[in-house]
């Protein structure tokens, strides 16, 4: 039975070894360890949650970038569209007031064509007249000369307007 | 894949021939010392030197095995490492001896292993007892020995490189704060959070910090010595936690530890049992207390006998080569065969145990202590 026995000796020196062994090591190897465990956990944990929020933030970022180009895509549309509008109305602006000219323009090319032929025509009558006065006394001073052909001239046209 | 399997197993066989073979050689040392004590003119025979002796030698040769397995269970008063023939080589420990003249101090080589006595003392069965000028026996003689005996250098040993080891690992933390561990860091760190996260939170609750020091002492405390039991020659070989003492003394402190944190539902459990009839209260009172108090002689007892019989397995498996090399040299050399390949699987089976061990002391601790701050909201249901 001397296995069951408790030494006194050993007791005594375990409880000094013990307790001394306890008190070292709670206070210059668990406290620093265990703090420095924390610790890590605790980083390694806030770099997770920073990361986590930085994801968060980036497809914040994301959909707000895709918001704004959404708009700027449908700004662009309106103001293509503004743009062909108002190219279209400039168009046919210009075209109109082309016509306008050229309609004006041939209306007054017209008039003064009109008016020189008019012009053209009465100095032409006008001249005709001169020229046709000027003939009959030519012709007339010619036959004149001869009184027996003035006679018989006359008498013939008498004749007609008698018959008449 | 395979080559690593394969790599692995070429180690294991390696350390197991390693292991046998330091087994043979210490416990052949062993041997010889307690053979040669009663009969010096002999040697026993072993493997090494089995063609050496004579037929007639080996039938003097009995061997004591409850003996020798007992002695190098209990402690010693020197630390024996090898005989070479009859001369042994032994580190003498320090004797201090109390008694009514004060104290005395002197190695243990002034006894010459027992032989003759040193200022009223002497050494009888590994044990120190006073004895008069005739070399006779004084009974009931007053002194107390405290001496540094085999199990308390051994213990101081562990201790220190349990010290050293953990304050380095301290430093390496507080040198490389935030940093992933390595090497031995690494090893220290998963049993530290093992405790913590599987022993500490699990089973003491939120307050678990506050006992978190004492739990992490105790394991690495059984744990190391554990370990430099299980090494065969010195600086390991002595049994310090198979030891009754040693194990009294960490249940003790276990215990007082519960007691002073015990709050006021712990001590109501035990003196005044909640939703009981007072007249039952004379039963169960002294039941709990029983309770109570048996809690740290489990712990005491499950450490010294699972370790104590771990040594005492390893121990007989080698004393069978001895009695039956004293029967026959060719049937000891054919249950040395057997007795290694046990020893070596009682070997690695002793390893887990000294782990297995370890923790079971710190989880039962941790435990106790839990019943003890454990806040009972069910009380208002009663």
């Amino acid at each position: 039975m001397e296995l069951v026995k408790p030494g006194l000796g050993l007791i005594f020196w375990m409880t000094i070894t013990f307790s001394l062994v306890l008190f070292i090591l709670s206070k210059f190897a668990w406290k620093p360890i265990l703090n420095s465990i924390r610790e890590r956990e605790d980083s390694i944990n806030n770099a997770l949650n920073a990361a986590d929020e930085a994801r968060k933030q980036m497809d914040a970022l994301k959909s707000d970038n895709e918001k704004l180009l959404q708009q700027a895509r449908i700004e662009r549309d309106a103001m293509l569209k503004e743009a062909k509008e108002m190219k279209d109305e400039i168009i046919g602006q210009a075209k109109k007031s082309a016509d306008d000219e050229s309609r004006r323009i041939l209306a007054a090319a017209n008039e003064s064509i009109e008016s020189a032929k008019i012009k053209a025509l009465n100095e032409l009558k006008t001249q005709v007249a001169v020229l046709s006065v000027d003939l009959a006394e030519k012709v007339l001073a010619k036959k004149m000369e001869d009184r027996s052909a003035q006679e018989a001239f006359v008498n013939e046209n008498l004749k007609s307007i008698t018959l008449n | 894949m395979q080559s690593s399997n394969k790599k692995i197993f070429k180690h294991l066989a390696l350390t197991a021939l390693l292991l046998t073979a330091i087994g043979f050689w210490s416990f052949q040392s062993f041997a010889n010392e307690t053979a040669s004590d009663s009969l010096p003119q002999q040697q026993l025979v072993t493997e090494n030197h089995a063609d050496v002796h004579s037929a007639e030698t080996h039938e003097e040769g009995k061997v004591d095995a409850g003996k020798l397995i007992m002695e190098h269970i209990a402690d010693a008063h020197d630390w024996h490492i090898a005989t070479i023939g009859t001369a042994h080589i032994s580190i003498p420990l320090p004797v201090i001896i109390k008694d009514a003249e004060g104290f005395k101090v002197f190695l243990s080589s002034a006894f010459h292993h027992g032989h003759e006595s040193h200022e009223g003392y002497a050494l009888r069965e590994g044990k120190i007892v006073a004895v008069d000028a005739n070399n006779q026996i004084i009974e009931n003689a007053d002194f107390i020995d405290l001496s540094i005996t085999k199990n308390v250098a051994a213990m101081f040993i562990a201790v220190f490189v349990l010290c050293w080891l953990m304050l380095r690992v301290a430093a390496h933390y507080s040198k490389n704060k935030n940093k992933a561990p390595k090497g031995i860091n690494n090893l220290i760190e998963t049993l530290i959070l093992f405790i913590r996260d599987e022993i500490a939170k699990p089973s003491i609750g939120p307050k678990y910090e506050k006992f978190l020091p004492y739990l992490l002492t105790i394991f690495f405390f059984i744990f190391i010595n554990n370990l430099f039991g299980l090494v065969p020659f010195f600086p390991g070989g002595a049994n310090v936690t198979g030891n009754i003492a040693i194990t009294l003394v960490l249940a003790i402190f276990t215990f007082v530890i519960t007691s002073f944190s015990g709050n006021k539902s712990y001590w109501g459990h035990i003196f005044a049992p909640p939703g009981v009839p007072k007249p039952l209260w004379i039963l169960l009172v002294p039941i709990e207390i029983i309770g109570m108090l048996n809690k740290p002689i489990v712990l005491m007892i499950r450490l010294f006998a699972n370790i104590t019989a771990g040594h005492i397995i390893i121990l007989g498996f080698f004393s069978l080569i001895f009695i039956f090399g004293a029967m026959n040299q060719y049937m000891g050399l054919g249950v040395s065969v057997l007795s290694v390949a046990f020893t070596t699987f009682m070997s690695f089976l002793e390893l887990l145990v000294a782990f297995l061990q370890a923790y079971v002391f710190t989880l039962l601790s941790s435990l106790y202590f839990g019943s003890a701050v454990e806040e009972h909201h069910h009380e208002e249901h009663h």
